[in-house]
């Protein structure tokens, strides 16, 4: 038999529910070899930068770090949006807990940049557009972390998040391309799509191996927390029952 | 290989303390995430418990 997966269907608290319980050993699994193979490669093969020397070896938690940062922003005010336009309650429960995972890679990358500013560019920080437009995204995240937290009403406050979230978007390109809109101290583009990467095969692997391994981290902890909030939310419907009786006969 | 010694390795050519200063955090803050998230949902399965009690 060959039936198609209904992807609405995990639009249901409860089914979002048991796919996680199912996934989620899985992405586990997936973040740790792919971050030991990062590990690995980064620390074991890449040679020292000639530059440099081993202080660029903070680069591959660094970029994966600032990557994450943007896109689960983007995943967020994506989320936020949909559960504001069609009213879908799994939607808005993802957008809240896509948000303290950005904000704790957001800070990640700043205090990754920071260790990696001191020994490169002789200072720790520096109001420079890339640097200042990534702590605006830290406090946009806080921002909504706050707002949403601050409404009881939960419904009122998805909306208000989604308001934020989306408004908030604008900063986006702007950390994106604050390296070429501006002259910024900060380097520019690693990679970008058009032009050949200016770094050796090795030090490209370990980076790219480290964003997969965050990537899969970030899935399973945002499906966690999500988990949470569906419990909370719906804490007298009848599959949370059915998980509290099942969790008592398991022990 | 690259580095001749575990000292070597720690010493990250001069650069230990900003190195590991930045992969230390990431550390911390990745194993705490994940388990502060698990603390949520099974607090906020015990909640639903007590909830269906009071009714």
């Amino acid at each position: 038999m060959n039936q198609p997966i209904r992807w609405f269907t995990f639009a249901a608290p409860s089914r979002f529910y048991a796919l996680v319980n199912a996934l989620n050993p899985w992405l586990w699994a997936i973040a740790l070899l792919l971050a030991i193979a990062a590990l690995y490669i980064g620390f074991l093969v890449a040679p020292t930068d000639a530059t440099q020397g081993d202080s660029y070896r903070i680069i591959f938690i660094h970029v994966p770090a600032a990557w994450m940062s943007m896109v689960l922003y983007l995943a967020m005010a994506f989320w936020a949006a949909i559960g504001w336009m069609f009213n879908a309650r799994m939607a808005s429960m993802l957008a809240r807990a896509l948000a303290p995972t950005g904000a704790l890679f957001t800070f990640l990358a700043l205090w990754t940049g920071s260790f990696w500013g001191k020994p490169t560019w002789g200072t720790w920080w520096v109001w420079d557009a890339r640097l200042t437009s990534e702590l605006i995204l830290l406090f946009l995240y806080l921002g909504f972390i706050a707002l949403v937290s601050s409404i009881d009403d939960m419904v009122r406050g998805d909306k208000a998040g989604a308001v934020l979230a989306l408004v908030g978007v604008i900063n986006i390109p702007i950390i994106y391309f604050s390296v070429r809109w501006w002259n910024t101290l900060h380097q520019g583009a690693t990679i970008s799509m058009t032009a050949a990467p200016k770094m050796a095969q090795t030090m490209l692997l370990a980076m790219l191996l480290m964003t997969f391994a965050f990537w899969a981290y970030a899935f399973a902890v945002v499906f966690t927390r999500a988990q949470a909030l569906a419990l909370e939310r719906e804490h007298d419907a009848e599959w949370v029952r059915a998980l509290r009786t099942k969790g008592k006969e398991l022990q | 290989m690259i580095w001749s010694s575990w000292g070597d390795f720690w010493h990250m050519g001069g650069y230990g303390l900003y190195v590991w200063g930045a992969y230390a955090m990431c550390l911390v803050a990745m194993l705490a995430e994940p388990w502060a998230a698990r603390r949520h949902r099974q607090q906020a399965l015990r909640a639903s418990a007590r909830h269906e009690r009071v009714q």
